[in-house]
């Protein structure tokens, strides 16, 4: 099995540290809190000293190690690429091995750790993603919040009675000529945005390509990852690599940057070879372009109501340097005014489970959107991933503002419905 | 160690959540970019003027050092709590309280981050010039505190040219005003060129007024490519010989274009020993007739390629490589004595021509790269600290290149500071009798010696 690397691991890369200070410029963390703990050069300086002997895994070291939301945008501006995030995933699984898990983070891995629950508690509208949810009406009616104590305010999109699984079989046939491409979508978008993974299947099969969805998947593993599971990571892991190894794909798709990120970036980190999964594995909007499909969309004719869109660089995304691709498909879609938000590229501040934990820090990482949407004058911001589509609409929401947010692959199939069946 | 009674008072000055003797935070706050690390007693955040008035009155009562720190970003120990004490976080303090587009005037907090600042006043139309490569992160407070420069110097002068007035927290915990809001004020003596550079050895800003100008309209920049250094060098010379001062005229040697060659994403000729990046700014419909001049005039001193920056991205990515220069250097060697020499500019060929021989003499790889158009060269002397007697060969090699650069008139600093890193050199530019005016003034501030201790002033010194 493949297994997790431990913080000795990364003896090297943590030296590696020249102590510059670039990371403030670039971690949404810091940029709240303002404080050296929560920025990589100081957990980074934590790191050393553990591995030194000089410091134990003390309350505060905990909580400069909690303010993380592992989205990497330090690792991609740090002029000597040290791994912060996947450093800070190290000394997250030596506190789980050393204290257990947190009251949080065992609700999270009960949940994720047992695909049943996970149905059943998305079916009767208990929860979803990392904690568990009660089905609260807000104000309005229409939208749920976290039943935890600890994120009272969280507003949440409402959820959907039929799952992913339920809607598509494992094996849809396509044009044999074309690639055969497995789909990975991830919890969010199977529970809480079905929807979304409806689009994509829906758009895939229009272009002919024939598409594998094993119900055996599971989650990619990214809030266990988040929460120091590191057992439970090598877990799913080997369960979704073997549950793609059944059948013969040329790719593995993705519509959920943080589980490409999960599947693609963290299995790759892991010991042991996870090439022959890993490799295959690609963000959808990177295969529609690669595969010619933006050049088909831009010869269509262009709506007289088009929307005003923006769009929301995912970290998870953004950190493996895709961030073009999103852009170009929005600015071909027939029914889109594509427009650049200033502040794109912060992050929304949800990290796995980083806002079960801080939900406060999130709701102000998020609140750094705000000024942005409203200056581009976008009624709907569109993204590549469902964990930022909730965050980001809960910031909106806060905000009161009439803006959606959106999936790309929504406005894709918005672009092609006279198309699809 | 502090006492118990006195950590008590501080938490009763900055709040609870705010005051902390915890492990994890004192190593967190025991660092900066020299990569040293001295433990501190006491990390304090603090919120507004009385919070450090009150904090440092206490300290001074108590003689407790007090070490104030911004980003912690800064190259020559500046803000190493050397003599342990509290460490004064300013970071929070990052209000920027008033642009005034009447006046062109500024006050901000010191926490206030340089680039952050910038593009507040930038999208007023106007303008801040100081660019130290850390601007995306370092704070105001500290750029005032080490006078910091930048390539932009070259035409706009450095962060003391920016100074208006400051309000100050002393060594004794009063709270003075130097300057105001006017381009002139001849009213007593200028304390504010005093404290601006000092280190934090004189006080602490607390509040810092700014002088802003009009925004460029327009700028270009071009990235030229030499076969040789002396090639560079002899550019910069002709381009100022001209009578053309660019915005910017940076050079990176062929050492530095090795380490960021492979980040850089642009494709460097291998037969390219030197780079100068030249930028120029101005109303937009002279910058192409300036460029060609600047490019005519420095195409004889063999020129291999050029490329000019048409957007504000292409612009950006010729910065990025610059600014990604310092910390990528590890790449050649673990250990650097980072130096910021300035000569006058004439002497630019001659001080690499020096630099050259003393990598040699003492076998040692020495990277330049920085701003040569106002003379100030960022030696890097990379070793392995860990390889027996290197340090005393790298101090050999410093001895060597200072007094190089006090023979051509130049000095050993020109933005970064003495702090510890070069307090041992300070006699070698400074007169005995000057530094001892200095001392006294030291002294007439802060006479328990607990403002940032041990800095500038080595202590037999």
């Amino acid at each position: 099995m493949n297994t997790n690397k431990s913080l000795d691991d990364y003896t090297v890369e943590i030296q590696e540290c020249v102590k510059c200070g670039n990371c403030q410029a670039h971690c949404p963390v810091y940029n709240v809190t303002h404080r050296e703990g929560g920025v990589a050069r100081g957990k980074i300086a934590l790191a050393a000293s553990l591995l030194a002997g000089e410091i134990k895994l003390d309350k505060r070291l905990r909580e400069d190690i909690s303010l993380c939301l592992m989205c990497g945008s330090c690792v991609n501006k740090c002029p000597n690429k040290v791994p912060t995030h996947e450093i800070v995933g190290a000394i997250r699984r030596e506190i789980t091995e050393s204290r257990g898990l947190s009251l949080i983070g065992r609700a999270v891995s009960t949940v994720i750790g047992h695909p049943k629950l996970l149905k059943t508690l998305a079916k009767s509208g208990a929860v979803l993603s990392p904690v568990l949810l009660a089905k609260v009406p807000s104000a309005s009616g229409l939208r749920l919040r976290f039943h935890s104590p600890v994120m009272q305010k969280r507003t949440l999109p409402q959820v959907t009675f039929t799952n992913l699984f339920e809607r598509y079989p494992e094996f849809i046939q396509g044009d044999p000529e074309k690639p055969v491409v497995g789909i990975f979508s991830g919890c969010s978008t199977t529970y809480l945005y079905p929807d979304t993974g409806a689009a994509m299947i829906e758009i895939l099969k229009h272009f002919g390509y024939s598409i594998y969805f094993p119900q055996s998947q599971v989650c990619c593993g990214i809030p266990a990852l988040s929460t120091g599971n590191g057992k439970l990571v090598e877990k799913l892991a080997a369960t979704n690599i073997s549950s793609f190894a059944k059948h013969s794909v040329d790719y593995i798709l993705t519509c959920c940057a943080s589980c490409n990120g999960g599947i693609g970036e963290h299995y790759r980190s892991m010991k042991g070879d996870t090439g022959n999964f890993t490799d295959k594995v690609m963000d959808i909007h990177v295969f529609l372009k690669k595969q010619g499909i933006f050049d088909l969309i831009e010869k269509m004719s262009i709506w007289e109501n088009q929307t005003r869109v923006t769009y929301h660089d995912p970290c998870h995304l953004k950190t493996q340097g895709i961030t073009k691709e999103p852009r170009e498909l929005l600015n071909v879609l027939p029914n889109v005014d594509y427009v650049e938000m200033e502040g794109a590229d912060l992050c929304c501040g949800l990290g796995g489970t980083f806002s079960v934990y801080n939900y406060d820090y999130s709701k102000q990482i998020g609140a750094r959107k705000i000024d942005g949407l409203k200056e581009c004058g976008a009624s709907q911001i569109a993204t590549a991933c469902p964990g930022c589509i909730m965050q980001l609409q809960d910031s909106i929401n806060h905000a009161e503002l009439p803006i959606t947010a959106i999936h790309i692959l929504e406005l894709l199939e918005e672009a092609l419905k006279d198309r699809l069946t | 160690m502090i006492e118990d009674r006195i950590v008590q008072i501080l938490g009763e000055i900055v709040g609870s959540t705010n005051i902390s003797r915890e492990k994890a935070d004192k190593i967190t706050h025991s660092y900066d970019a020299t990569q040293q690390s001295y433990l501190p007693d006491v990390v304090v955040y603090v919120k507004n003027t009385e919070q450090v008035a009150k904090i440092i009155t206490l300290a001074n009562k108590e003689k407790i050092p007090i070490v104030p720190r911004g980003a912690g970003s800064g190259f020559t120990g500046g803000t190493l709590p050397i003599m342990g004490g509290i460490v004064l976080v300013l970071t929070r303090m990052n209000r920027i309280i008033d642009i005034d587009t009447d006046n062109l005037t500024a006050i901000v907090e010191p926490g206030v981050v340089t680039g952050q600042f910038q593009k507040a006043v930038e999208k007023l139309g106007l303008f801040y010039p100081p660019d130290p490569a850390s601007l995306a992160f370092s704070t105001l407070g500290g750029n005032v505190a080490e006078c910091a420069g930048g390539p932009r110097c070259v035409k706009y002068g450095v962060t003391k040219d920016y100074v208006l007035g400051l309000t100050m927290v002393t060594p004794t915990g009063d709270i003075i005003h130097t300057g105001g809001r006017t381009m002139k004020n001849v009213v007593g003596y200028d304390l504010t060129k005093l404290f601006v550079g000092s280190e934090g050895t004189l006080g602490i800003a607390t509040e810092i007024t700014l002088k802003l100008i009009p925004k460029p309209e327009a700028k270009k920049t071009m990235l030229v490519y030499f076969e040789t250094i002396d090639g560079a060098a002899q550019a910069v010379s002709n381009i100022i010989k001209n009578k053309i001062i660019p915005t910017t005229l940076e050079f990176l040697d062929a050492a530095t274009i090795d380490c960021v060659r492979k980040g850089s994403g642009l494709d460097i000729p291998q037969s390219c020993h030197a780079i100068l990046i030249i930028e120029v700014d101005g109303d937009a419909d002279i910058l192409d007739k300036q460029t060609q001049k600047i490019l005519t005039i420095v195409q004889p001193s063999g020129v291999i390629d050029t490329r000019i920056a048409h957007t504000h991205e292409e612009s950006e990515a010729i910065w990025a490589i610059r600014r990604n220069v310092s910390p990528s250097l590890r790449k050649i060697n673990p250990d650097k004595f980072n130096e910021d020499i300035v000569v006058p500019r004439s002497k630019v060929p001659d001080m690499i021509r020096a630099i050259e021989k003393i990598s040699r003499e003492f076998d040692v790889p020495i990277i330049n790269f920085g701003h040569a158009g106002d003379g100030n060269i960022h030696v890097n002397i990379m070793v392995d600290l860990k390889q027996d007697g290197m340090k005393e060969t790298a101090h050999k090699a410093l001895d060597k290149l200072f007094t190089a650069v006090i023979e051509m008139n130049g000095s050993i600093s020109g933005e970064h500071g003495i702090g510890t890193a070069k307090s041992p050199y300070l006699n070698m530019e400074v007169d005995e009798c000057t530094v001892s005016y200095m001392q006294t003034i030291k002294r007439i501030f802060d006479p328990n010696n607990i403002m940032n201790p041990g800095k500038i002033f080595s202590r037999d010194s």
